[in-house]
C-alpha cells in the first residue's frame, strides 16, 4: 500500500507545485487585461512561455519524484473552507498519476498554445483567446493536481466555464453562443452529480481529502457493493458522463466545435474530456468497492462508444466526424474501467491525448488552408498542397485505427484484450466500435486529401502549407502517435516491459487492500493475445480497405444537402435524432412550466391570494360603509338593541 | 337630616326600581321615536334621572354614601352636558331653521 | 459604546444631508456612509473573534418597569451582518451619483436612515427593539420607492408595505406573547430580554403557535415561497438603489430574524416544522429559477433568481446543522454582494440604452469590454462557480441539506443547474450576438462605475478564495446558537 507522506515541509518544493497552476493563471491576467493593448507577439509570448514553465517545472517535479523513490506527497498551502469538522485544504497530491497527466495536460498544452499562435494570429480578440485558454490550463491543472474532491471540483467546473467562454469564443454568432451554453448546462448537470457525491463522499467517510477518503476505503466494512459504495460511485460517474460526453449526456460535444479548432484539440480531445477517466481512476479503490457501477459503466461506455462511431459514419464536417470519434473513443476508455483495466484506460487516455490532438490540429491546419471551409465535401486532394499536414493526419489517422506500430494500436489492443476476458459480447462490440473508426476516419482521410479538388476557385488559389508555429506542434505530435505506444509494451513482446503499468502500480495500493481480486494483473494466455491483436489489425485493414475502394477508387462523394437518403443513412446523419428528443422532453417542458409557473401560478394563484385578500378588505369595506346611514335614530336603534342583547346574553347565557 | 336615608327606606326598594325602569324605557323610546333634539335632549335627562332615583335608593338601602356621591358627579356632568348641548341645538336651528334630527344625515359614508 | 455609535452615526448624519440644498447632498451622504463603514471596520479589529459571546454590549433602561431594554451588541453573526450593511450603502449611495433624482437631500437622507435601521435589526438584543428597529428600516424604503420610483409605484409600494406590516404584526402578537411568558415562573417581573426568551420554557403546542406568528414574518420579509409575490414587482419598480437596499440588505433581515429570533426561542416548533419549511424553500428555489428562465425583463429575471437564492439560504438554515447554518451566513454576504452587483450592471445597461427588455438588447460586449467582465465575475459568483463567492455558500448549503436528507439536497441542487440556464440565457441576449438599435452606440463603464464595481468584486474573490476570514468570526456565535437550541 501507498503511504501518503505528509504534510510536504519543503518551502522550496511547495512554492514550485504552487508555480505550475499559478504561471497560466498570471498568463491568463495579464493577456486579459491586456487584450489589444499588448503586441501580438508579447501576448504569445506570454501566452506559450509560462506553459512551457509549467511543462519544464513539472517534468523536475516528475524527475525529482522518481529520483526520490517515487513517495506520494501533499503540498498545503492554506485551509480554504473550514466548517466544523470539515476542513478543506487548498492543496496538492503529487503521486504517480498527477504527474502523468501534469506532464500530458502542460506538454500538449504548450504545443497547442504554440499552433494557436499561429493559427489565431488573424482573430482580433488574440490577447482574449490566449487568456481564455491559459486559464483553462489553470482550471485543468487544479483538476489534476488537487489533494481532495472539492479542490478537484474547482477545477472541473473552471474547465467548464473556459470551454464555456471559448466555445462561444466568437460571440457574435448566435449558433455558437448556444452551443457554448448547452455545453456549461450540460456540464452543469454532470456537476451536480459529482457535487451529490461529493457529500456522501462526505458524510460516509468524514472527509474529502483523497488520503483520508482512499484509507477510510480501505478499511470499509461494508462489505462489497454496498449500497452506500454505489451510489458514491454513481454519482461520481453522473459528474463524469456530464464532463466525459458519455450517452446520455453527449451531445454537447459535437455542438463544441463551433469553438477555434486549438479549442477542440485541447479542451474537447485532448484533456477536459478526459478528466471523467481521471476522476474514476483516482477513485480506483471507491470504484472497486462497487462491481456494479463498474458493469453500468462498462455497458454505458460501449453504448457511446457504437452509438458515437455510427454517427460518426456519416458526418461531412471535418471536426463533427473528429469530435463523434472523440465520444466514441471516451467511450472506449470507460469500457476500459467498466472491465477494471484501468492502466489500459489510461494509457488510451495518453495515446488518444497525442492522436486526437494531433488529428484536431491537422483540421485546423486545413481547415486554415481551406479559408474556414469544414464541409469534407469541398475539399480532396489537399495531399499536393499540404504536405506535412497530409503525413502527420495520416500518422494520426493510422494511430486511431489500431494499425501497429502506431500508438493506438498498443493501447486499444490491450484495452480490447481485457474487454475480451470480462464479456465476450463487449469485445464483439467493441471490435464493431473499431471497424467503423477505422473506415470514418479514413474516409475523411480519403475525402480530404485524395482525388481532386471540388471546393471553389477562390479556395483553390488560397492553399498553402500552414506556418512553422502550426506545423511544429503537428510533427512533435505525430512523432509521439508513432512511438507513445511503446510506453505500454503488451507481455506477448516481453515481461515487464509495460512501462505505464509498472509506473503506476503503486495508485492502486488501497484498492489492492479493499478489493484485491478487482485489480488482480491480467492473465491471458498468449495465443489468445496473439489472436485478438491478428483480429483487430484484420479489421481495421479490412475497413481502410472498404474506405479506399468506395472513396478512392469508385470516387464516391457523399450526397449534398437536401438529397434524399436511405431510412437508416438519414437517421444516423441526423444524429438519431437525439438532440431532438432531448428538445422535446426535456427543454420545452421546462420552457411550459416556466410559462405556467409565471403566469398561472404566480400571477392567478399565489398573487390571486394575495390581491383577494385585499380586494376582499376593499370590497366588505365598500358594502359595509352603508350601515353608516347617517340617520342618528337608527344609530341609537342598533345601540340599544345591542345594549339589550350584551344584558340579555350577560344574564341568561353567561 | 340625619333621617333622610330613613325617609327614603320608607317606600319598599321595588317601587324604586319599577319607578326607575319606567322612566328609563320612557326616555329610550323617546329617544328612538322623537325627531325633535329637543325631545330627545330631555329623553337622555329623563334616562340620567332614572339612573339618579335608582342609586340613591340602593345608596339609601344599603347605608354606603357612594351612590349618593356619584349623583353628584352626574348632576354636574349632566348640567354641563346641558349647556353644550343646547348650545348646539340653538347652532343647528340657526343654520337649517328646524330641530329635526332626521335632517341631520349629512355624517354618512 | 461602538455599536451605538454605528446604530446612530447613519441617522445624524441623514439629519445633515436632509439640510443641504442641492446636488451635493450625496457627496456629504457618501462620506457619512464611508465613516459609517470605518467604523465598522474599527469594530471588526477589535471583535473577539474566538469569542462566541455578545460583545460591544450596551444595556440601557427604556421602558424600565416593564423590562424593556435598550439592548444593543453584536455577535460574529451581527458583525458580518454589520459588516455587509455598512459596505454595501457607500456602494449604493456611489451608484446613483450620475444619476440627479430630485430632492437628493430626501433621497440620501433616507437611505442613510434607512441604515440606522437595518443596523438596529442586526444589533438589537431585546424583542420590542428589534420590532422597532424592523419597521423603522421599512418607512424609508417605503418613501424612496413610492417617490423615485417607476411607473407603477404607487400600488405596487403599496402592496409591499401592506404585505410587510401584516407580517410584522404577526411578529409583535409573538413578542408579546413570549413577553407575557417571561418571569412567569417567579415572581421576577417580564422582559423583553433577548437571553430571557432564550430561556423560556413553552409547551409544544405553544411553541408551534409561536413558530408560525415568527416564521410568517420572517418569510415575507425573506421571501419564501409562496410569501413572495411582492417581491418582483417591487424591485422592478422601485429606483435601483432601493431595490438594491431590498434586495443586498433588507432581505437579509429575515434570514437574521430567523437565526436570532426563531430557531434559538421556540427549537421545538422547529422542529415539529422544520420538514414542512425545507420542502417550502426548495419548492421555491425550483420555481423562482424555472419561472427566471422565461423572463424578459432583467431586474425580474434578477428578482426571482433571487427568491431560488434565498430559498436555499432558509433550506440551509434550518436544517440546523453547522454546514447549513454556516454556509447561510456566509450565503448571506454573497448574495448581498452578488445580487447587488448584478443590479447595478443593469442599471448601468437602463441607463444607456433606456431598455430592461433581453429581446432589446444584444452584442453589448463589443463595446464594452470592462462591463463585460464585471458582469461575468458577478454572474458567475451568482451560479456558485468554485473560487468565487457563490460556491462557498452554496456548497456547504447543499451539504447541509443533503446531511439532513439525501433527496432534498438532490432537488435543492438543481439550483446549480438551473441557476446555470437563467443566468447564460441573460448573459448571452444582452452581452453576446449582434448589437441591437439601443446598443448601437454603448459606451464603456465611466470612472464612477468602476469605482462602485471593483469593491464587489474583490469581495467576490474574497470570500471565494478565502472564505475561512468570514466564517472563522461567525463560527463561535453559529456554535453558540446550536448549543441553544439543542439544550
Amino acid at each position: 500500500m501507498q503511504e501518503i507522506v505528509m504534510p510536504f515541509n519543503n518551502q522550496a518544493m511547495a512554492l514550485l507545485c504552487l508555480l505550475i497552476p499559478l504561471l497560466p493563471l498570471i498568463g491568463f491576467i495579464v493577456n486579459g487585461l491586456g487584450n489589444r493593448k499588448l503586441a501580438k507577439g508579447m501576448v504569445s509570448l506570454i501566452g506559450c512561455g509560462t506553459v512551457l514553465a509549467s511543462f519544464l517545472i513539472s517534468v523536475y517535479l516528475f524527475v525529482d519524484f522518481t529520483a526520490n523513490g517515487s513517495r506520494a506527497y501533499t503540498v498545503d498551502f492554506y485551509n480554504w473552507i473550514s466548517v466544523g469538522d470539515m476542513q478543506i485544504g487548498f492543496s496538492f497530491l503529487i503521486d504517480q498519476l498527477t504527474l502523468l497527466m501534469m506532464l500530458m495536460v502542460t506538454g500538449i498544452g504548450f504545443l497547442i498554445h504554440l499552433y494557436s499562435a499561429g493559427y489565431m494570429s488573424h482573430d482580433e480578440n488574440f490577447g482574449k483567446f490566449f487568456a481564455f485558454i491559459n486559464l483553462f490550463m489553470f482550471s485543468m491543472l487544479l483538476l489534476v493536481m488537487g489533494s481532495n474532491y472539492v479542490m478537484m471540483f474547482v477545477g472541473w467546473e473552471g474547465v467548464g466555464l473556459c470551454s464555456y467562454l471559448l466555445i462561444g469564443f466568437w460571440n457574435k454568432n448566435t449558433n455558437y453562443n448556444n452551443a457554448a451554453k448547452k455545453a456549461f448546462v450540460m456540464n452543469r448537470i454532470g456537476d451536480l452529480g459529482f457535487l451529490l457525491g461529493i457529500f456522501l463522499i462526505f458524510i460516509t467517510f468524514g472527509s474529502v481529502s483523497y488520503p483520508q477518503v482512499f484509507a477510510e476505503a480501505a478499511r470499509y466494512t461494508g462489505g462489497i457493493d454496498s449500497t452506500v459504495m454505489i451510489a458514491i460511485t454513481l454519482l461520481l460517474f453522473v459528474g463524469a458522463m456530464g464532463k466525459s460526453a458519455q450517452i446520455p449526456l453527449f451531445t454537447w460535444l459535437p455542438d463544441a466545435m463551433a469553438g477555434p479548432t486549438p479549442v477542440s484539440a485541447l479542451i474537447h480531445a485532448a484533456t477536459m474530456v478526459t478528466a471523467g477517466i481521471y476522476m474514476v481512476l483516482r477513485s480506483n479503490v471507491l470504484y472497486v468497492l462497487a462491481p456494479t457501477t463498474m458493469e453500468v459503466i462498462a455497458i454505458v461506455g460501449i453504448a457511446t462508444a457504437l452509438l458515437a462511431a455510427t454517427i460518426g459514419l456519416a458526418q461531412n464536417d471535418i471536426k463533427k466526424v473528429l469530435a463523434y470519434s472523440t465520444v466514441s473513443q471516451l467511450g472506449y476508455m470507460f469500457l476500459a474501467l467498466g472491465v477494471m483495466a484501468f492502466d489500459s484506460s489510461i494509457f488510451h487516455v495518453l495515446t488518444h491525448a497525442f492522436f486526437k490532438a494531433l488529428l484536431f490540429l491537422g483540421a485546423g491546419s486545413v481547415i486554415h488552408a481551406m479559408s474556414n471551409e469544414q464541409d469534407i465535401r469541398y475539399m480532396g486532394g489537399l495531399r499536393k498542397y499540404l504536405p506535412i499536414t497530409f503525413l502527420t493526419f495520416l500518422i494520426g489517422t493510422l494511430a486511431i485505427a489500431g494499425i501497429p506500430p502506431f500508438a493506438g494500436f498498443f493501447s486499444k489492443d490491450e484495452l480490447l484484450a481485457h474487454v475480451w476476458e470480462h464479456n465476450k459480447l463487449m469485445w464483439g462490440l467493441g471490435l464493431l466500435t473499431s471497424f467503423m473508426t477505422s473506415f470514418y476516419m479514413f474516409r475523411l482521410v480519403f475525402l480530404t486529401f485524395f482525388g481532386t479538388f471540388r471546393g471553389t476557385e477562390a479556395q483553390k488559389s488560397h492553399l498553402h502549407e500552414s506556418p512553422i508555429s502550426m506545423t511544429l506542434p503537428l510533427i512533435v505530435l505525430a512523432i509521439l502517435s508513432t512511438i507513445g505506444g511503446f510506453l505500454g509494451i503488451p507481455a506477448v513482446f516481453g515481461e515487464n516491459m509495460h512501462l505505464l503499468q509498472n509506473y503506476l502500480a503503486p495508485i492502486y495500493g488501497y484498492a489492492q487492500v479493499a478489493n484485491a481480486a478487482a485489480v488482480a494483473p491480467l492473465h491471458i494466455e498468449h495465443s489468445t493475445e496473439w489472436m485478438l491483436m491478428g483480429i483487430s489489425v484484420a479489421v481495421a485493414v479490412v475497413a481502410i480497405i472498404l474506405a479506399y475502394v468506395m472513396y478512392v477508387s469508385k470516387k464516391q462523394v457523399p450526397a449534398a444537402e437536401g438529397t434524399k437518403l436511405s431510412p437508416i443513412h438519414n437517421l444516423i446523419y441526423n444524429k438519431y435524432y437525439i438532440d431532438e428528443l432531448y428538445n422535446a422532453i426535456i427543454v420545452r417542458p421546462i420552457m411550459w412550466l416556466s410559462s405556467i409557473f409565471h403566469k398561472v401560478f404566480d400571477v392567478v394563484i399565489v398573487d390571486g391570494v394575495v390581491n383577494g385578500v385585499g380586494k376582499f378588505v376593499v370590497q366588505s369595506s365598500r358594502t359595509l360603509r352603508f350601515a353608516q346611514s347617517g340617520a342618528i335614530g337608527f344609530y341609537i336603534l342598533i345601540m340599544v338593541v345591542s345594549i339589550a342583547l350584551i344584558l340579555f346574553l350577560n344574564f341568561f347565557i353567561g | 337630616m340625619n333621617q333622610i336615608p330613613e325617609i327614603i327606606r320608607t317606600v319598599p326598594l321595588e317601587y324604586y326600581l319599577f319607578f326607575s325602569t319606567a322612566l328609563f324605557a320612557i326616555g329610550v323610546i323617546g329617544v328612538l321615536t322623537r325627531r325633535n333634539a329637543i325631545i330627545i335632549f330631555m329623553c337622555v335627562e329623563l334616562m340620567l334621572n332614572a339612573v339618579n332615583v335608582l342609586l340613591t335608593a340602593l345608596a339609601s338601602y344599603r347605608g354606603d354614601a357612594t351612590g349618593q356621591v356619584f349623583v353628584f358627579f352626574i348632576m354636574a356632568v349632566a348640567a354641563a352636558e346641558v349647556c353644550v348641548g343646547l348650545a348646539i341645538i340653538v347652532m343647528i336651528y340657526r343654520n337649517i331653521r328646524s330641530t329635526d334630527v332626521q335632517l341631520l344625515n349629512r355624517l354618512k359614508w | 459604546m461602538i455599536t451605538a455609535l454605528l446604530l446612530f452615526w447613519p441617522a445624524l448624519a441623514a439629519l445633515l444631508v436632509l439640510l443641504i440644498k442641492g446636488q451635493g447632498a450625496k457627496k456629504v451622504a457618501f462620506v457619512a456612509a464611508l465613516v459609517e463603514f470605518a467604523i465598522a471596520i474599527v469594530a471588526t479589529t477589535g471583535f473577539d473573534a474566538a469569542s462566541g459571546a455578545t460583545q460591544f454590549e450596551l444595556n440601557l433602561p427604556w421602558v424600565e418597569n416593564a423590562g424593556i431594554g435598550f439592548h444593543i451588541g453584536m455577535d460574529g453573526i451581527s458583525l458580518l451582518m454589520v459588516l455587509l450593511t455598512t459596505f454595501l450603502v457607500p456602494l449604493i449611495i456611489l451608484s446613483a451619483f450620475k444619476h440627479d433624482y430630485k430632492n437628493p437631500n430626501a433621497f440620501y437622507a433616507l437611505i442613510l436612515f434607512m441604515q440606522t435601521g437595518l443596523i438596529g435589526v442586526f444589533v438589537a438584543l431585546d424583542a420590542f427593539l428589534f420590532y422597532f428597529f424592523w419597521e423603522v428600516a421599512l418607512i424609508p424604503i417605503y418613501f424612496i420607492a413610492a417617490i423615485w420610483g417607476g411607473v407603477n409605484r404607487i400600488p405596487v409600494t403599496f402592496k409591499f408595505f401592506v404585505y410587510t406590516i401584516f407580517g410584522s404584526l404577526f411578529m409583535l402578537a409573538a413578542f408579546v406573547y413570549l413577553y407575557f411568558q417571561t418571569g412567569a415562573t417567579e415572581l421576577a417581573a417580564h422582559s423583553s430580554d433577548v437571553q430571557a426568551f432564550y430561556q423560556l420554557a413553552l409547551s409544544a403546542e405553544s411553541q408551534s403557535w409561536i413558530f408560525w406568528f415568527l416564521f410568517i414574518a420572517f418569510a415575507i420579509k425573506m421571501p419564501v415561497f409562496p410569501f413572495h409575490t411582492w417581491q418582483p414587482d417591487t424591485y422592478t419598480e422601485s429606483p435601483t438603489q432601493a431595490t438594491m437596499l431590498l434586495s443586498g440588505i433588507m432581505l437579509k433581515m429575515g434570514i437574521y430574524g430567523v437565526l436570532r429570533w426563531l430557531l434559538p426561542v421556540v427549537p421545538m416548533g422547529v422542529s415539529q416544522w422544520d420538514e414542512l419549511v425545507l420542502i417550502l424553500s426548495i419548492i421555491g428555489i425550483v420555481y423562482g429559477s424555472v419561472i427566471a428562465i422565461r423572463q424578459h425583463d432583467l431586474k425580474r429575471l434578477i428578482a426571482y433568481s433571487s427568491i431560488a437564492h434565498v430559498g436555499l439560504i432558509a433550506a440551509g438554515i434550518f436544517t440546523l446543522n453547522e454546514q447549513g447554518l454556516q454556509g447561510g451566513v456566509i450565503q448571506m454576504l454573497s448574495h448581498g454582494i452578488n445580487v447587488t452587483g448584478l443590479f447595478f450592471i443593469i442599471e448601468i445597461i437602463y441607463r444607456r440604452t433606456n431598455t430592461r427588455e433581453i429581446t432589446s438588447l444584444g452584442g453589448i460586449t463589443q463595446n464594452a469590454k470592462a462591463l463585460s467582465i464585471f458582469f461575468m465575475i458577478l454572474l458567475l459568483g451568482s451560479v456558485a462557480l468554485p473560487l468565487t463567492n457563490g460556491f462557498v455558500g452554496e456548497f456547504l448549503l447543499l451539504l447541509g441539506v443533503y446531511n439532513y436528507n439525501a433527496w432534498f439536497g438532490a432537488v435543492a441542487g438543481l439550483t446549480i443547474i438551473l441557476s446555470s440556464v437563467y443566468m447564460l440565457r441573460m448573459f448571452q441576449g444582452v452581452m453576446f450576438g449582434t448589437k441591437s438599435e439601443h446598443t448601437e452606440a454603448f459606451t464603456d463603464l465611466t470612472f464612477n462605475e468602476k469605482a462602485v464595481l471593483i469593491p464587489l468584486v474583490i469581495m467576490v474573490f474574497w470570500i471565494g478564495l478565502f472564505p475561512n476570514t468570514f466564517l472563522s468570526i461567525s463560527e463561535p456565535a453559529v456554535g453558540n446558537l446550536l448549543n441553544i437550541i439543542n439544550r
